[in-house]
């Protein structure tokens, strides 16, 4: 094959992806959502939960006590008037003197908030002062695995297209033109450059949000993990890119689309809930992060928590591009079989054995 | 010239096709002629790529038809289609250059195709938007875009009506005088009669005939001869080496056996009468086709 020949038709057919899609009102205000989702999680959380929990306190004992802690703190002249404001439920506790110490006034409930900040804390000494605390790794766990189920969805686009193409019987004049891996390699090209468009984006926009909602502490958690993430995302998408041509090769018309598209939506899903379901559990996050539609969560996640070492991210890496290779490899041989098929959907095996 | 040689092929145990050979020559349109089911399709798609064939060879100009040769074809296939939600000169374009032209050369082609097929004012709407009749030029439009070397084009006038007919015809005749091969699908005979310089006449998968029309005409068209008398022309029947084909009253069509027997007819006619016509009857396509298959 004429490689000049083919890579100009890859590149002819990759444009017109990007040109259709970027058409598409579809895609606008899908992007659309997620940006604006994305600013409104990062600002509504400081908007809303705002509220400090109010203590009065009576004596300079109390005042010191609470020193350094998050509470509004309403200082007043006797017990009488700090349990009449318990009472008023004006403030959630009052801290009140008590013998040679502090006791603390509180309505119904022991308000654990307020007796966490009064009671003295041991000293700690950290023997691993570089692992990094549990509640970073989980925001960078949500971050990725929602990241990496947004835009793995976004494959399905591919499917539409090329279900479009055989539905409308434009395929036959493409087939008869440029050889068939060209139109795959276009597709998956034209939405791979589209993915990575709107993460750039989404890349510059976040930190933007994050800023503005008073975040910098999450953005400065998830940045040292996102070169390893980047990776690891555009290779997951271009593995589900070939599964995605392939539901969409495997049926004729749009209606039946659902049928095929169910088994690449697992492939998007499991991997999200997999790694949400087991942060927790490190034998588990180990394989997954090796395994090729779970690593490219779970492994960025690992490396993110000083979990993995960086041979272990290149292991999981070449892993996730051999299996791409091979991925493609099954799907541009399906592709060929099924994309001039026309009728009920086609079963894998039949589009398999099936020759040009 | 295309030449097709002894192609064949089978979906399953059913074979579709059986040593079917023929040529399209430049410059020349050629009809290609066959029921529903024939192969007609089937030996198309063959040709251009998009299904193997189990036997045979396809030849362009004596080589052996690679991808490269056929990104330079111009196709129209039996099912149509374009992107429906694409304009129409923005995809034509694209198809052009798909076909390995620039970017400057396709723009230029499409524009003044759309002229020819008098399709401008529609350029930059949806394909979607279009008449069927106008999609149907617009495929057309689709096929040529790139000035192909050999334009293959399945059952091209269907869906057309008249005066579209007239106007792909006129640039159909254009290409063909410009030294490419036309062939072309149709199961509407007296279009292929008016248009097709030869014909290839397919049957169950096998070549029936094949050849230039007078040439065929001439093969398979039975001398026949039709006289119009003042009376009844039933006597015809009597006279010695007339073979009577249809009566009808002052009318016949007779097929004499030898040479000379049709003006034994005319003189006994003349004799008997007034002579109101009397003429060769030269076969339709229809007529070979009926007697090739």
């Amino acid at each position: 094959m004429d490689r000049r020949r083919f890579w100009s038709a890859t590149r002819l057919v990759a444009e017109r992806e990007v040109r259709t899609l970027l058409r598409t009102k579809g895609f606008w205000i899908g992007f659309a959502v997620i940006v604006v989702g994305l600013f409104a999680m990062s600002i509504l959380p400081t908007v809303f939960g705002g509220d400090q929990t109010k203590v009065a306190a009576v004596g300079s004992q109390a005042v010191d006590a609470l020193e350094g802690s998050d509470f509004e703190v309403r200082t007043v002249s006797d017990v009488d008037e700090a349990s009449a404001l318990v009472r008023s439920e004006e403030v959630e506790a009052a801290v009140v003197p008590s013998g040679d110490g502090v006791k603390v006034l509180a309505l119904d409930d022991p308000p654990t908030d307020v007796v966490a900040a009064l009671r003295t804390a041991p000293q700690v000494e950290l023997l691993d002062p570089s692992a990094v605390g549990q509640g970073p790794r989980m925001v960078t766990i949500m971050v990725f695995a929602v990241v990496f189920l947004i835009f793995g969805m976004g494959g399905a686009a591919i499917a539409q297209s090329t279900v479009v193409e055989k539905q409308t019987r434009i395929v036959e004049i493409l087939v008869s033109t440029v050889p068939v891996r060209a139109l795959l390699a276009g597709k998956i090209l034209g939405h791979t450059v589209l993915t990575l468009g709107q993460a750039v984006v989404l890349a510059v926009v976040a930190p933007i949000a994050l800023r503005m909602g008073g975040q910098q502490e999450l953005l400065a958690m998830v940045a040292p993990a996102l070169p390893w993430f980047v990776p690891f995302l555009v290779l997951g998408f271009l593995l589900l890119a070939g599964m995605w041509a392939v539901a969409g090769s495997l049926v004729s018309r749009q209606e039946d689309l659902g049928s095929s598209m169910g088994l690449v939506m697992l492939l998007v899903i499991g991997p999200y809930f997999g790694v949400m379901t087991f942060s927790d559990d490190a034998t588990v996050m180990h394989v997954l992060s090796y395994v090729p539609f779970t690593s490219a969560i779970a492994m960025p996640v690992r490396l993110f928590a000083l979990q993995a070492a960086a041979w272990e991210a290149l292991l999981a890496l070449g892993l996730l591009a051999g299996t791409v290779v091979l991925v493609v490899l099954l799907a541009s041989r399906i592709y060929s079989g099924s994309l001039l098929h026309t009728g009920g959907k086609m079963a894998l095996k039949k589009a398999w054995a099936r020759e040009e | 010239m295309l030449t097709v040689t002894s192609i064949s092929r089978s979906f399953g145990d059913h074979r579709v096709l059986d040593d079917v050979s023929f040529e399209v020559r430049p410059g020349r349109m050629t009809g290609f002629l066959g029921a529903n089911g024939s192969g007609k399709t089937t030996t198309m798609r063959i040709v251009l790529g998009v299904l193997a064939a189990h036997g045979g060879a396809v030849h362009w100009e004596g080589a052996p038809v690679t991808g490269e040769m056929r990104q330079r074809f111009g196709y129209m296939p039996e099912e149509r289609g374009l992107y429906p939600k694409m304009g129409v000169a923005e995809q034509i374009a694209w198809l052009g250059q798909l076909h390995g032209l620039d970017q400057a050369t396709a723009r230029r082609n499409t524009a003044r195709l759309l002229e020819q097929l008098e399709l401008s004012a529609r350029a930059k709407d949806k394909l979607e938007e279009l008449s069927l009749g106008n999609q149907q030029r617009a495929q057309v439009a689709a096929a040529l875009v790139h000035d192909p070397v050999l334009l293959i084009l399945d059952e091209p006038f269907s869906g057309l009506d008249p005066i579209a007919v007239e106007t792909v015809l006129g640039v159909l005749r254009e290409r063909a005088a410009g030294g490419v091969p036309v062939l072309f699908s149709s199961h509407q005979l007296s279009v292929v009669e008016r248009l097709c310089d030869d014909v290839v006449i397919i049957s169950g998968g096998r070549i029936a005939a094949a050849g230039a029309r007078d040439e065929l005409r001439a093969r398979y068209g039975t001398t026949r001869f039709e006289i119009v008398v003042a009376g009844d022309a039933g006597w015809v029947g009597d006279v010695p080496g007339v073979r009577l084909v249809d009566v009808d009253g002052p009318r016949a069509v007779f097929e004499p056996d030898d040479d000379g027997v049709d003006q034994v007819v005319l003189e006994a006619a003349l004799r008997k009468g007034t002579v109101r016509s009397f003429t060769p009857v030269v076969p339709t396509l229809d007529e070979i086709f009926m007697e090739a298959i």
